[in-house]
């Protein structure tokens, strides 16, 4: 029993929470502000005006999991139409209706690999996103699995073939691959590495971008076997990184499809077998049947954001899609054009094509990364990419920049302008 | 009164087949002239093995008729927002609609997780703020906000106890963690995932925990006990002190299951019964939406003992520099569970849900919770065909759950058929066959925020499907007739030969039959 009364504020009225969150807001500067040329896991891109709305429909948001599927078929539907969309631009056979985030989805597809094979080795790239090598760090720890990182060609980035067959073994649970990469360059070799990875009988893993599948090939086209990634580019607003959105889809036997953890939604009849219908497949993998021996303890996932992820292919559809692609990659491409002409500027450091996020170092400007972008922040109200220095000191003095359909022609033009100014300046 | 209720029936064709080839329902800002000059055809140099040369066969639709797709599903969904949502464990409470507004705002949605600390005091101040107001209710030393969910919350806490017997060099010993045999199903998968084998201890009469019985699986190689409380049956465990004894005694760690923290806000605290980790489920307890599935967060408190292993970042104050800021200088946390710090929109609205109840009307929600479950208790043990098992004559916290066996032996009326019946009087069914140790379950939880006018309701309509059920057994066996859909052929949605889990797979199933017909 608690012998005094909880220590919190009074209750305020709706105006006064309002007021105060407003104000407590308004303390930030979000990238409406200022030109921000951040990813790195978490990307900003146009939403229309359209998914918002649908997402807010209150029969959506304040819905519980589809427990009832008679009474729940419009979010079992718009969920099973997402996972189809997912399988569409993977080119895969199953998609969940979704895990928390990349990261998470790639512990949970290390440990879908063990479940298949019983190895105790993946080979990640040795430039992986290190919140999503940590994360898988944490979720395989208790396996007694070890992760080896295959090293890369320094002059394009991407894996060095040779080191990564040396890594592969019998032992190898799977290979897996970011595309585009963490640091944005496009990894071309795919072919070969499923080859390495199918070779010693290793599952092959892809984490993707999805807003690249417009251009970039299908993973299941060369050779994936789970295909991961992050939703959130597709209709989900950043929110300061969370919600994110999972992707996790597979190709294969039943079997297979029988390991993979999280919700399935599948298409069904009605007893009588009179009208088609959707509800909860496969749940037998889950906790609440399986318990212990579930494949995974996820229950409540990021529903909603996959149903606004489905709502936004559905306006761009493949075209739309097709399209986004180029217009980032041109966009991309002019960025680091115009940055590569600053003196003691170089972008981006791999020569691989570049999606949406490129390399810039400034070793040769005899700054450091943090002293420009605070410079570049205060003088010119820019916001600048992720530094990369420490997460790779190899890449010296070195920030992750990106750039989107969102990113005019003004906010980098803006932007080669204040990091000339910053860069000519003494201190 | 109200009583059946026809849900809209849309038969809506799966958006595959919808559209035409060529619409679009959204255009993108057309490249400036110089850029597109520069850049080129930009695909026209990638390397043919990792170029697109099929595009994906997405639908394609004009804007109009994607909205009207989902608007017209949306009409075939039950929400908080269309009545009563009894599902018991789930805790589905009102959602505040400024939460949802406050949280679409421009200062919190469109900011980016690597921004420069000091373009984003306020966000990190709500955070920090949360976090400290969530360690007063759970009463632990430290919490982190970064569990996506509660069963994330769950992993984090497993991992935690792993990292804090490995820390003191005992990881070889303590491998088992108890779980009761009333647990959610997260308890058990959870402990599984971290590493540990799962030892389960069977219920006492009363449906708490069996201190013998506890005893007799105690051990040194008890890891933990993971226990939610009150318990799955409603059920307060008031042995709570000695069971933290016994697991402490034997070198464990106590670990709260925060689906029930509803009934107990303000009156009592797990970190004051002898819990260590506590894991809350905000979008039950804090009045956030589910959205139909997610996005939840499971924040984790923890008691002193454990602070440093808690992933990185925390949110900090510093005091010297008036500045809050990420703290990832911790030497002994486990590391990473996620990207980034959490599911920040759906903790903003935790914050503004907090800011409207104030400490009084939290501890006001889990009376009133407490009051409305007994309410219906009381109300629906006098209806033929249900029983009430275990702690009889005991009052419940914030859900009761029912056993609807004599209702199945007399008129083959299962608990399942009577959750369905109840989706014809537009009314969602409570939780079924759950716990496990009660056979043909119905857990209702109704939450504070509902009038007693819809209780009334539902227990009315619950006393028509038991008369129902006596006089014209088919009639619920059957049910529902008025929702979107009759009821769904689940086997088929599961049987390798019928399984259709994406549109492409049920494409090549129809090619397969047509092929062989």
């Amino acid at each position: 029993m608690l012998k005094r009364k909880l220590n919190l504020p009074k209750a305020m009225s709706e105006q006064e929470v309002k007021q105060h969150i407003e104000a407590l807001l308004s303390k930030n500067r979000s990238t409406r502000d200022m030109p921000t040329f951040l990813g790195a896991g978490c990307w900003p891109h146009y939403i229309p005006a359209a998914v918002d709305n649908i997402v807010q429909r209150s029969e959506f948001i304040t819905s519980y999991t589809p427990y009832q599927p008679e009474i729940s078929q419009g979010m079992l539907q718009s969920l099973f139409e997402y996972q189809s969309m997912i399988c569409e631009l993977a080119d895969m056979d199953v998609a969940n209706s979704s895990m928390y985030d990349w990261a998470s989805a790639l512990g949970e597809a290390a440990r879908m690999a063990v479940r298949i094979n019983n190895r105790n080795e993946i080979v990640v790239p040795k430039l992986i996103h290190p919140e999503r090598h940590a994360t898988l760090e944490t979720y395989i720890e208790p396996l007694k699995m070890r992760v080896k990182k295959a090293d890369y060609n320094h002059e394009t980035g991407l894996i060095n073939l040779e080191k990564l067959k040396e890594l592969v073994s019998d032992k190898t649970a799977a290979v897996y691959i970011e595309n585009p990469s963490y640091l944005g360059f496009i990894e071309s070799q795919v072919k070969e590495i499923a080859e390495i990875a199918h070779d010693k009988g290793a599952l092959f893993i892809a984490g993707v971008d999805p807003t690249s599948l417009g251009v970039l090939k299908a993973p299941g086209e060369y050779g994936a076997d789970i295909v991961i990634g992050e939703g959130q580019p597709l209709g989900n607003h950043m929110n300061y990184g969370g919600p994110l959105l999972g992707l996790f889809a597979c190709k294969g036997e039943t079997e297979v499809i029988r390991q993979m953890p999280g919700r399935i939604i599948g298409m069904t009849t009605t007893l009588k077998g009179d009208k088609t219908g959707f509800c909860m497949a496969l749940q037998t993998r889950e906790q609440h049947i399986r318990r212990e021996r579930a494949t995974s303890n996820i229950c409540t996932n990021e529903a909603l954001c996959a149903v606004a992820s489905a709502a936004y292919l559905g306006l761009l559809g493949p075209e739309g899609l097709k399209e986004l692609g180029e217009t980032i990659m041109m966009r991309a491409k002019y960025a680091m054009h115009k940055l590569s002409l600053i003196q003691g500027v170089e972008a981006p450091v791999f020569n691989s094509p570049h999606f949406k996020e490129f390399t810039v170092n400034f070793d040769k400007t005899g700054k450091t990364v943090r002293s420009i972008h605070q410079a570049l922040l205060k003088k010119h109200g820019i916001h600048g990419g992720k530094e990369v220095s420490k997460e790779f000191p190899e890449l010296g003095q070195t920030a992750l920049y990106c750039v989107t359909e969102v990113h005019s022609k003004g906010d980098v033009d803006k932007l080669a302008l204040g990091l000339s100014d910053v860069l000519r300046r003494k201190r | 009164m109200r009583t059946m209720v026809r849900q809209a029936q849309w038969d809506e064709p799966v958006i595959f087949s919808l559209g035409r080839k060529g619409r679009r329902g959204s255009s993108l800002s057309n490249v400036e002239e110089e850029i597109a000059k520069l850049a080129g055809n930009v695909t026209e140099g990638l390397p043919m093995a990792i170029k697109r040369t099929q595009l994906p066969k997405l639908p394609e639709l004009s804007e109009v008729e994607v909205v009207r797709h989902f608007i017209r599903l949306s009409q075939m969904n039950y929400g908080v927002d269309s009545g009563i949502y009894p599902l018991g464990s789930c805790t589905m409470k009102y959602n505040p609609k400024i939460s949802d507004l406050l949280a679409g705002a421009t200062g919190a949605s469109q900011l980016h997780p690597s921004q420069d600390e000091t373009t984003v005091q306020g966000i990190l101040e709500m955070l920090h703020t949360l976090s400290k107001w969530l360690v007063e209710v759970t009463g632990t030393d430290e919490v982190c906000l970064q569990p996506s969910a509660g069963a994330h919350g769950e992993l984090l806490g497993a991992l935690l106890m792993r990292a804090y017997h490995k820390f003191n060099g005992t990881a070889e010993n303590h491998t088992e963690l108890i779980v009761p045999d009333s647990a959610h199903g997260t308890n058990p998968a959870s402990g599984t995932m971290a590493g540990f084998k799962i030892v389960v201890v069977p219920s006492s009469k009363d449906g708490t925990v069996d201190l013998k019985a506890l005893k007799t699986v105690v051990s040194e190689k008890t890891a933990g006990l993971m226990l939610t409380n009150p318990n799955t049956l409603g059920v307060f465990e008031e042995d709570i002190a000695e069971i933290a004894d016994i697991i402490h005694g034997a070198g464990g760690l106590l670990y709260y299951d925060g689906a029930n923290l509803n009934a107990i806000m303000g009156k009592t605290r797990p970190g004051d019964m002898g819990y260590d980790i506590v894991h809350v489920n905000i979008h039950k307890t804090f009045g956030t939406p589910h959205g139909g599935g997610g996005p939840g967060s499971g924040p984790v408190g923890v008691c002193k003992e454990l602070t440093k292993f808690l992933p990185i970042p925390q949110v900090a104050y510093d005091e010297k520099r008036k500045r809050y800021h990420l703290d990832y200088d911790r030497p002994e946390s486990i590391g990473k569970i996620r990207s980034f710090y959490g599911n920040v929109a759906v903790l903003l609205r935790a914050y503004a849900y907090i800011l409207s109840m104030g400490g009084e009307g939290l501890e006001e929600a889990a009376e009133i919770s407490v009051l409305n479950a007994n309410y219906v208790l009381k109300k629906l043990s006098v209806i033929r065909g249900f029983e009430l098992p275990y702690a009889k004559g005991r009052p419940r916290k914030h859900e009761c759950v029912f056993s609807a066996k004599p209702m199945y032996k007399e008129t083959g009326v299962r608990a399942m058929d009577v959750a369905k019946r109840l989706l014809d009087y537009g009314l969602h069914s409570p939780t079924t066959y759950f716990p496990l140790i009660v056979d043909e379950a119905l857990m209702i939880e109704p939450t504070e925020t509902i009038e007693k006018e819809e209780l009334d309701r539902f227990v009315e309509a619950l006393k028509k499907i038991s008369e129902e059920a006596y006089s014209n057994p088919d009639l619920v066996k059957n049910a529902p007739y008025n929702a979107a859909v009759t009821r769904l052929d689940e086997v088929k949605a599961s049987h390798p030969k019928t399984m259709a889990l994406s549109w492409r797979m049920h494409q090549n199933r129809n090619i397969i039959k047509a092929a062989s017909s």
